[in-house]
């Protein structure tokens, strides 16, 4: 099921090793579903010349204050980035 | 902070780089060990590895002020600009490979500023090598934390009530800012707009010039 734009989703807040494109300072953090960017191989498998299978991509929109709290610089300034299905969960 | 690169200068002004002559690293050695056998199978051939280098050192913000100034002079361009920033750039000429790019727009209520936070993830398919501090720690660390005070020291001043929207380039995508066009440019065409975009204006760490500035 791919998620619709607007939809409220959350990092999910795992920590597993190896070459991951979650930032850190984003994981367990909750924003809206920007767009939808398609699908593309897992760079998790695909950095290790693995067999990567596809996942949806997403862009991902947080508000400054739900990631930095209250030392935000300006907390309706927002910041998007590209999250992968499998690091999403419903917020 | 754009500029921090003044501190080792020969007596002639230019800066210091330190001669190679230290041993090859791992990955240097894998590098040249891999491209000698793709040469030796037949698979490329040194030439066109050589092609390639030039074509990648030939990209430059030109090509993004180009994509730009049309942006500004055609709305049906934009339109499709907006919508799928990799054709866009393909329809004007532009080999950008396979790269994925979105375009965003600064307008009077959002400015955008990119960045790679994870590595150094730039549209370099279409604007060339990165400057420098793009690559650095402190720009890819501060922009997301604190993009406003990044901003000033870049001398971006913005006006009250404008929102800040960071991009962070952390999987397949590459971004390009469309910067509002500035004003007291009516009636300048596509090539004379061009020359008014540069480099930064289309990172967003910067404004493009205007008429009276260039």
């Amino acid at each position: 099921m791919t998620r619709a734009p607007g939809s409220a989703v959350k990092i999910r807040a795992l920590s597993p090793p190896g070459h991951i494109r979650t930032p850190h300072y984003l994981r367990g953090k909750s924003g809206i579903v920007e767009r939808v960017l398609g699908r593309f191989k897992n760079p998790e498998q695909l950095a290790y010349a693995l067999p990567a299978p596809k996942r949806v991509l997403y862009r991902v929109r947080f508000t400054m204050q739900e990631v930095w709290g209250e030392t935000a610089e300006a907390p309706n300034d927002t910041l998007d980035a590209e999250i992968y299905e499998h690091w999403l969960e419903d917020a | 902070m754009p500029h921090d690169h003044h501190d080792h200068l020969s007596p002639s002004g230019h800066p210091y780089r330190q001669d190679n002559d230290s041993g090859l690293t791992y990955w240097q050695t894998m590098e040249i060990a891999v491209r000698e056998l793709l040469v030796e199978k037949g698979e490329v051939t040194a030439s066109q590895i050589a092609d390639q280098i030039s074509a990648m050192d030939e990209r430059s913000p030109a090509n993004g002020a180009a994509v730009v100034a049309r942006a500004w002079t055609d709305p049906d361009f934009k339109a499709r600009l907006m919508d799928n920033a990799s054709d866009a750039s393909r329809e004007m000429g532009f080999d950008i490979g396979p790269m994925h790019l979105v375009a965003v727009e600064n307008t009077a209520e959002v400015h955008n500023l990119i960045v790679c936070t994870l590595c150094s993830c730039y549209p370099r398919n279409l604007l060339g090598l990165p400057p420098d501090w793009y690559k650095t720690r402190e720009y890819r660390s501060r922009a997301v934390r604190e993009p406003r005070a990044v901003l000033r020291e870049f001398g971006v001043e913005l006006a009250n009530g404008v929102q800040v929207r960071v991009h962070d380039s952390t999987a397949d995508m590459r971004y390009i800012v469309l910067p509002a066009r500035p004003a007291g440019t009516e009636g300048m065409d596509a090539e004379a707009l061009a020359a008014l975009v540069s480099r930064d204006s289309m990172i967003g760490t910067g404004l493009p010039r205007t008429p009276s500035s260039t």
